[in-house]
């Protein structure tokens, strides 16, 4: 479904994607981990059209999109869930819900996009509740919740979500992964997870990469990735004690 | 006359004065919330405004609304040109670099006006009747009402905007967060677009209204500005409510500074104004708390 070949970028002077090849098929949960600064942020900014990839290629749907801008990709059916949440905190929970459809909206029509808040009320309740409350004034999971609905307004088939746990709490965390692992059960949506909490990204994903230092040092299955040694001792902080004798 | 009436014809006078300070501080804002960027290339909107308007309906004797329509119509495309020529083209330069371009921008319409109408001075007729109305004492110009009640329409057709549409709200999207606005699929660079264009109509019309009274020759623009430009901070760059609150009281107390002290100060009192409230309160007179701080500086 996505596929992205030797992708180099970086901001000005520095580089920070080395050759980056990875590849996401449908109805899969895909997890990229890496540490703080890795460059995972910029790997998803690329693939969503706002980092300009130096050289390689991405390809989505048989269709590269290397060169698309940010609303050309979410037209066609990725959406980010960004870093930090960044819903937009002056404006109501409906309001961001419905700029959430905006790529959709003169083709929706009012009725549909209606339908589709709809939906996301039943996917997160509480986000009903609140529909006329300012987003700001939201809880830390709360808004992580706002921030994802948002951006399945827009019905993408690839959503990829950009650590979605950041300071939450963990029971607030397993409530988001649960609804998360729910849109690929019942709606078939693709997921590409970025996380620094690998544990918790492994355990929901189906596969899994790790970024270090702007490259990709392992791949493969998660539950390989979760008993492989380096992996546990970098990301799941397990590290084994060596023995004295 | 007595002081009373003195009092509100100087308040009326000022009220006037200080609404076209509000629709330029508006523009202002319209185009800092979208970008970043102060624009002073706004007041020259205001001297095109009612440049054009001369043209259409004196020169051309184009009926009023009809004129009205067309200048703004104008106006707007200027502006949206301007943008589409100095700002579009630009890989994501500095803020400073981009005000500068706009200041470029000023002296070149003030240069194209001087080459296209001289360094006349224009009138135009006033909207109705230019008989005053006598008001405790004072009198006004009908054409002073007009004036108030363009600025109250601008204001709740923004009001409207901001708040009942969706590309009103994508543009208040867009000025919280455009790199998320981006990413639910708003063309950032065309609400820039789009500001450009709201903020030359919203000139045009204070250049429209403002005419009859004070006449419009080819450098009224930067002054304008200036005066704008010290309402939009007064009221705390990038406030609409502010704006309006600012600009109107810059336009009063130039009136009353004008009556009462000289009018040879007239122009340092905004500047005054200013400088005494930031220093009190430096995020301007509707902040709340935070000091206003100027984007991606
Ligand atoms: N806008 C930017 N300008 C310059 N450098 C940046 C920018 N964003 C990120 N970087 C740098 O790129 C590297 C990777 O950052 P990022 O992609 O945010 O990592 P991660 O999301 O894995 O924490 C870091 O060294 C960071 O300092
Ligand atoms: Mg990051």
């Amino acid at each position: 479904m996505l596929r992205l070949q030797n992708i180099h970028t970086g901001y000005g002077d520095i580089a920070v994607l080395k050759n980056i090849s990875l590849h996401v098929s449908r109805g899969e949960i895909v997890t990229l981990i890496g540490a703080n600064g890795a460059g995972k942020t910029t790997l998803l900014n690329t693939i969503c059209g706002l980092v300009r990839a130096r050289s390689g290629s991405i390809v989505y749907n048989d269709r590269p999109v290397t060169d698309c801008s940010a609303d050309q990709i979410v037209r066609l059916g990725i959406s980010q869930v960004p870093e930090g949440r960044q819903i937009f905190a002056p404006l109501s929970v409906l309001d961001n819900l419905r700029l959430g459809a905006y790529t959709r909206a003169r083709e929706w029509g009012k009725k549909k996009v209606q339908e589709r808040i709809e939906q996301m009320y039943a996917l997160f309740p509480r986000l009903q509740e609140r529909a006329q409350q300012y987003a700001g004034t939201l809880s830390g999971g709360e808004q992580q919740m706002l921030a994802i609905a948002r951006a399945l307004m827009a019905d993408p088939c690839l959503l990829v979500l950009d650590e979605p746990s950041m300071g939450l709490a963990p029971l607030v965390i397993a409530e988001i992964f649960k609804a998360v692992a729910r849109l690929r059960d019942e709606r078939k949506t693709t997921i590409f997870l970025v996380e620094q909490n690998a544990r918790t990204a492994l355990k929901y994903a189906d596969r899994g990469y790790v970024i270090e230092t702007g490259k990709i040092m392992l791949e493969g299955r998660s539950d390989d990735l979760l008993n492989n040694r380096e992996v546990q001792r970098a990301y799941l902080g397990r590290q084994k004690q060596p023995i004295w004798e | 006359m007595s002081i009373e009436s003195q009092i509100v014809q100087f308040l009326f006078t000022g009220i006037a004065l200080g609404s076209i300070y509000a629709m330029v501080a508006l523009g202002f804002n319209i185009i800092y919330n979208a970008t970043g960027i102060l624009n002073f290339a706004q007041g020259e909107f205001v001297m095109l405004g009612g440049l054009v308007m001369v043209w259409l309906s004196v020169t051309l004797g184009l009926p009023m609304p009809l004129a009205f329509a067309v200048t703004v119509a104008a106006v707007m495309a200027v502006g949206a040109l301007f943008e589409r020529l100095a700002i579009y083209p630009l890989k994501k330069p500095p803020v400073l670099i981009l005000i500068i371009i706009t200041l470029a921008g000023s002296i070149i319409f003030k240069g194209s006006a001087m080459l296209l109408w001289g360094k006349k001075t224009y009138s135009l007729p006033h909207f109705s009747s230019e008989q005053p109305i006598a008001v405790l004492g004072a009198t006004i110009l009908p054409q002073t009402f007009w004036i108030i009640g363009f600025l109250a329409a601008v204001v709740a057709a923004l009001a409207l905007f901001f708040n009942c549409t969706m590309l009103g709200k994508a543009m208040r999207a867009c000025s919280f967060n455009p790199t998320a606005a981006s990413l639910v699929g708003i063309n950032v660079k065309r609400i820039v677009l789009l500001s450009f264009a709201v903020s030359a109509a919203i000139g045009a019309i204070a250049g429209i209204v403002f005419t009859p009274v004070v006449l419009m020759e080819y450098d009224r623009g930067t002054m304008l500005a200036l005066k704008g430009f010290c309402a939009a901070v007064l009221g705390g760059l990038g406030n609409g409510a502010g704006a309006v609150v600012a600009g109107l009281l810059i336009g009063i107390l130039e009136s009353f500074g004008a009556g009462f002290i000289s009018s040879a100060y007239k122009d340092a009192i905004a500047l005054l104004v200013l400088l005494l409230v930031l220093v009190v309160r430096p995020g301007g007179l509707l902040s709340r708390g935070e000091a206003s701080r100027l984007k991606d500086f």
